[in-house]
């Protein structure tokens, strides 16, 4: 269906998160070995995927948003309040497939919401999204009036833990998100129209994209994509937690977008390279848990990376290359 | 006069119409003890945000300032504990640790121009990080000159208590005001906020300001760390999470417009003793319950950004009609 | 060489009497020259005024002077000393200050903060705002300002924020005065305040550089001009040799050129009438004016920088749309509010300013080229790799675009490529009717020729197009009429005979009738 040529695969983003699973690997021998136990598939790996499916979700529509010029900080946010809507639906006697709809609809009119401050009122987006952001949370505790609603209803639940095919259903949704988006904007002209505005929006506009129905979308799309990932966290807790259910992980989802290579000045993005980069930033933090370093030094790790890849991405540093390019060729 | 008064004419208003309806409600709050209360519970937000309001007015934002307080905590509690400093020693550590630190994020947002969000990200993730690494647990601090300190205060009447820590945030308002409106450096943060291609033809030095701002918020933090701890006697790495939105939130509903340029300490110091108000009210309301303290802030919030997006928008049109007529 | 010694033992006699000079300086980009070997003397207490238009290299000059660029080649003399500009702060240090069009003052701050940030008075370690505000008073009295030191800057009209902009250059520099565009954007009586300081500027002995677009201002302020044109020096007079019409050449093109050919073009037969745009006009922008526009016709539009003509393109285009008037598409009344509706009638637009609006930088060629098709196709009919690429190769060879790759980002192209690729662009929506805003400037003479060819074979297919140049030559070879804008109206329609640069010319430089100063608007 999608023709990948092999040797796309390869760059560096693919071979970082093959680096840190080999690196893995030596730390902890067993981490490649995959079991078939009750129907399904068990291990590190598979480990892995499960917990990084909630951040490479919100890395899709992340990746949309920020290669429009754009940045969602709310998504962490709107993964509570989804989770919220959903546990306390189906705690109020709500089937489970309404319960659903009840989060995306939130997740959708939240994004809508951040895309209307962005396009129609032209305000920054990392002032627009920053409202949500705030006031998300404690919206999301007054739905749990506080507390942790907790929950059995198999659907959820089923989102949060069941399997697919053998796989967790977090994966199996996040790869079927990935390929829905990347066919959405790949097969038709959006991917090119996102990149087009967030390249340069006025010269977008003049060749006759309607940038801001563009923008309002890719933020609606972000906002859909954290309340997918805000149900799967509340399944697989069995209960929605307002207080720590996606904290920080907006953070983490502009990490794996900017490490899967689209820039925070807009342009150039690939969904696919994002959800690697949510699964290198996973594999990095079961491999400090395997190595016995306490979770927290991610934190550190994670720094380290930010700094380098700004320092990769910054203009500064092309300037440094072409001024080193041009000596050489002078020295030659 | 000025269009930036405008929207601190608006908090101001605001606290005291909030203010007056919750004495009007309970009359309890209406009283020294409260006041003094409301000084000392707050002091360490008030502190961190007016390094906010510095870095706020020059254009920039410092998502760090959170983790630099739980830091300082730490590291101030394992210096006293567990190795035995004098807490003044100690101190003085932690101010050389954070001035460094926020330097650091200075020359990187002005030599690699990364956005500061960005990078004070990952100075957050540092900051925390690095907490973490040297302790997970709450470390107590016992220490003689640390029980006189927070112990310390000067009776109003009425009965209320200003307390050292309280006076400390006044008195780092005061002196704030002070740099932001009377000194040179002081109008270099509102020119780089303004305009930074003309502030830099002005021959405003954009680069050592830059650093100067960063370097003073992350001294202000760790200041505001160190308060904390005395407010908590101990240091927990995972202290005062999110601190830097509720800073960012009393930066803006005090009138700092979020694109730089215009802002007052002041008018952060009323932010807030209104994000205070809201929770005391929550408080003595003893229905209400501490999210709505979130969702207030984030309407505040929103309400702030808007208003000063009609009142500069407003006003932009009208240049560019000038411009054009 | 000997002819070179000569120069520039003329130039150092010359020099004795100069407050500032420049001496053979140059400046190439790239491989473009943008400056090439220009003389430049300011002698102290006249207004010199600097001519060209866009592209001629005035900013390039005007950058070196201030110390923004360093010059390849030549020398800056100041008092006859020869100096190293590295900035215009340390050029402020020779004595030479800068007011930019865009005021580059601080709108968020106080007229006294702007005047002295810096240098403020300072008393124990703090700013003496009393003493910083009494000192403003009494600088703003000289210029004739009586405003409040206090108040926000950006709260005053753009007139007063010049003359602040000035008022601090002179205050910090005190030897030349270099005005870029500063009455771009004032009305008549703003004009005449600033002219005022300017005149007593004078009188005190600076030596004051003035660039601008209206004539009328260079020959009420100026004592000499001096005009460049595509990087090269074109002459240096003292206004009272020139007339307006002689300078209106000078700054457009070879003299020889002007004998009066008149173009092939202006005996065809009119067409099908395509649009007709009626009593059509914007406040504040383009003043109301009619034109019918048939099918196989190029209407040249000509007129200095700032005449309108780039606000009557984008108001044609839907983008700063008309508020008043009405037009018809092949009889049809139309209504064009957006650039997405202006596509959607079967218009094209190639913008002015190539890089801020024109281009996709980091986008590829093929991308770049089929942007507006697929625009006007819509969200959900892509075009695949395959069609794009057809696409992008068909109108890439008609274009005759040299890229390396279809595939490679196209801010890595020459102007020329770019602008072809732009072209392309819209020739692949296959419009009706085309606007080009200075279609040829800016680059090389072999995307220039490509551009001519294809506005010609676009008329002989049918294509209706409104071409905006500041090439007059240009303008007569391929102008089926010439419409010329002047003061934001558009004030002559040229037909036949008619079309032939002399006419051209005067009908530019004209005077304006009832106007004093050419920045006059309607309000």
């Amino acid at each position: 269906m999608m023709r990948i040529p092999l040797a796309r695969l390869v760059n560096t983003q693919t071979i970082a998160l093959v680096g840190v699973l080999l690196l893995n690997w030596i730390l902890f021998p067993g981490f490649f070995k995959i079991e078939w136990q009750d129907g399904r598939l068990f291990g590190s790996l598979i480990d892995v995927l499960n917990r990084g499916a909630p951040v490479a979700i919100l890395a899709i529509g992340m990746t949309a948003v920020i290669a429009t010029k754009g940045v969602d900080l709310s998504v962490g946010a709107v993964m509570a309040m989804a989770g919220a809507v959903a546990a306390t639906l189906v705690v109020g006697g709500y089937p489970g497939w309404v319960a659903v709809a009840g989060a995306l609809t939130v997740g959708l009119l939240c994004g809508l919401w951040n895309g209307a401050l962005v396009a129609l009122l032209d305000i920054q987006p990392i002032i627009a999204t920053l409202v949500l952001m705030v006031a998300g949370r404690g919206i999301a505790q007054l739905i749990t009036e506080g507390s942790i609603v907790t929950f059995s209803d198999p659907t959820l639940v089923f989102i949060g833990t069941g399997s697919f095919l053998g796989l967790p259903m977090p994966v199996v949704i996040a790869l079927a998100l990935m390929i829905l988006v990347t066919l959405a904007v790949r097969k038709t002209a959006i991917g090119l129209f996102i990149e087009a505005v967030g390249v340069n929006r006025s010269a977008a506009t003049l060749a006759g994209i309607r940038s801001r129905l563009l923008l309002i979308a890719v933020y609606a799309v972000s906002g859909l994509c954290a309340a997918i990932a805000g149900i799967i966290v509340a399944g697989d807790i069995r209960g929605a937690d307002a207080n720590n259910a996606g904290l920080w992980l907006e953070l983490d989802a502009i990490l794996a977008a900017v490490i899967g290579g689209t820039s925070l000045l807009g342009g150039r993005f690939s969904i696919v390279m994002s959800v690697v980069g949510a699964l290198i930033i996973q594999a990095m933090n079961t491999g400090i848990l395997v190595s016995g370093y306490p979770p927290e030094f991610n934190l550190v790790v994670k720094a380290g990376m930010i700094t380098l890849i700004l320092m990769i991405q910054s203009p500064f540093a092309g300037r440094l290359l072409t001024w080193f390019g041009r000596n050489r060729r002078k020295g030659a | 006069m000025n269009r930036s008064l405008r929207p601190l004419l608006a908090t101001v208003v605001i606290f005291l119409i909030a203010y007056a309806a919750a004495v009007f409600q309970f009359p309890g709050l209406l009283s020294t003890r409260v006041l003094g209360n409301f000084l000392t519970d707050n002091a360490f937000l008030g502190i961190a945000a007016v390094g906010m309001t510095f870095v706020i007015i020059s254009g920039g934002i410092d998502l760090s300032v959170g983790a630099v307080i739980g830091f300082t905590g730490v590291l101030v509690a394992v210096l006293i504990t567990w190795l035995g400093w004098h807490p003044l020693a100690a101190f003085a550590a932690a101010f050389v640790v954070a001035a460094a630190f926020g330097a650091a994020m200075g020359l990187v947002i002005h030599y690699l121009e990364v956005p500061p969000f960005i990078v004070t990200l990952a100075g957050m993730f540092l900051a925390r990080g690095g907490a973490s690494v040297i302790t997970q647990d709450s470390v107590p601090i016992d220490h003689p000159f640390y029980s006189a300190i927070s112990s310390l205060y000067w009776r109003l009447p009425g009965g209320g208590r200003l307390s050292f820590v309280g006076l400390l945030m006044v008195a780092v308002f005061v002196v704030g005001a002070i740099v932001a409106h009377r000194t040179k450096f002081g109008s270099y943060v509102y020119a780089l906020g303004g305009n930074a291609t003309s502030a830099s033809l002005m021959g405003v030095p954009v680069a050592r300001t830059t650093v100067q701002i960063y370097t003073l918020s992350s001294v202000l933090a760790c200041l505001a760390g160190i308060v904390f701890s005395l407010y908590t006697s101990a240091g927990y790495p995972l202290a005062a999470v999110g601190v830097e939105l509720d800073a960012i939130g009393a930066v803006v509903i005090g009138g700092t417009l979020l694109t730089g340029g215009y802002g007052f300490v002041f008018g952060t110091f009323v932010g807030v003793m209104l994000l205070g108000l809201v929770q005391t009210y929550i408080i003595f309301d003893g229905t209400l319950s501490s999210w709505w303290t979130k969702i207030v802030i984030g309407f505040l919030l929103f309400l702030f950004i808007v208003l000063q997006r009609l009142v500069f928008a407003a006003s932009a049109r009208g240049d560019r009609v000038a411009e054009k007529a | 060489m000997q002819d070179t010694v000569n120069r520039e033992q003329d130039a150092a006699d010359r020099a004795t009497g100069y407050r500032m000079e420049a001496r053979q300086v140059s400046k190439i980009f790239g491989t473009h020259k943008a400056l090439d070997g220009v003389d430049f003397g300011l002698l102290p207490g006249e207004v010199h005024a600097l001519l060209g238009e866009n592209g001629a290299g005035k900013s390039t000059l005007i950058k070196i002077l201030t110390g923004a660029y360093q010059p390849d080649g030549g020398a800056i003399f100041v008092d006859g000393e020869e100096v190293h500009l590295t900035s215009p702060l340390q050029a402020q240090t020779y004595g030479i200050g800068t007011v930019y069009q865009e005021v580059n003052l601080l709108p968020n701050r106080s007229v006294a903060e702007n005047l002295f940030l810096g240098h403020q008075p300072t008393r124990f370690g703090l700013v003496d705002r009393r003493r910083m505000d009494r000192e403003a008073r009494v600088l703003l009295k000289r210029y004739g300002l009586d405003i409040d030191p206090s108040s926000e800057l950006g709260a005053h009209s753009v007139a007063v924020q010049q003359i602040v902009a000035i008022a601090r250059a002179v205050q910090l520099s005190g030897k030349v005065l270099i005005l870029d565009e500063p009455t771009a954007s004032l009305d008549r009586d703003e004009v005449q305040r600033l002219f005022e300081v300017i005149a007593s500027l004078k009188r005190d002995g600076l030596a004051i550089v003035f660039i601008t677009h209206f004539l009328d201002q260079v020959f009420a302020l100026a004592d000499r001009v001096t005009i460049l044109r595509n990087g090269r020096l074109v002459d240096t007079r003292r206004l009272t040799e020139l007339s307006r019409t002689d300078l209106v050449r000078k700054m457009l093109g070879k003299d020889i050129a002007f004998s009066g050919s008149t173009s092939l073009e202006a005996e065809r037969p009119p067409t099908e009438l395509l649009l007709d745009f009626k009593g059509y006009g914007r406040k504040r922008s383009v003043r109301p004016f009619s034109l019918a526009i048939h099918k196989g016709e190029v209407i040249g539009v000509a007129g200095l920088l700032g005449s309108g003509r780039t606000e009557m393109a984008r108001m044609m285009f839907g983008i700063d749309p008309a508020d008043e008037g009405s037009v018809t598409l092949s009889g049809k009344p139309i209504t064009v509010k957006s650039a997405t509706e202006a596509i959607g009638h079967g218009f094209g637009f190639c913008p002015e300013d190539r890089k801020a609006d024109g281009i996709l930088g980091d986008l590829s060629v093929r991308e770049n080229i089929v942007i507006a098709l697929q625009g006007k196709l819509g969200w959900f009919r892509a075009l695949n790799r395959d069609e794009q690429l057809d696409l992008a190769g068909q109108f890439g060879e008609a274009m005759d675009i040299r890229a390396a790759s279809l595939d490679m980002p196209v801010k890595l192209l020459s102007g020329g490529n770019q602008q072809k690729v732009i072209l392309a662009r819209w020739l692949a929506t296959d419009p009706a009717f085309l606007i080009l805003d200075e279609p040829t400037r800016g680059i090389d003479v072999g995307a220039h020729a490509e551009i001519v060819r294809t506005i010609n074979r676009l008329r002989d297919d049918g294509m209706a197009l409104v071409v905006i140049s500041s090439e007059i030559d240009e303008v007569v070879a391929y102008s089926s009429r010439v419409v010329v804008m002047r003061d934001r109206e558009m004030v002559a329609e040229l037909k036949g005979e008619d079309i032939n640069p002399a006419v051209i010319v005067q009908a530019i430089a004209t005077h304006g009738e009832n106007s004093e100063f050419e920045a006059e608007v309607t309000a």
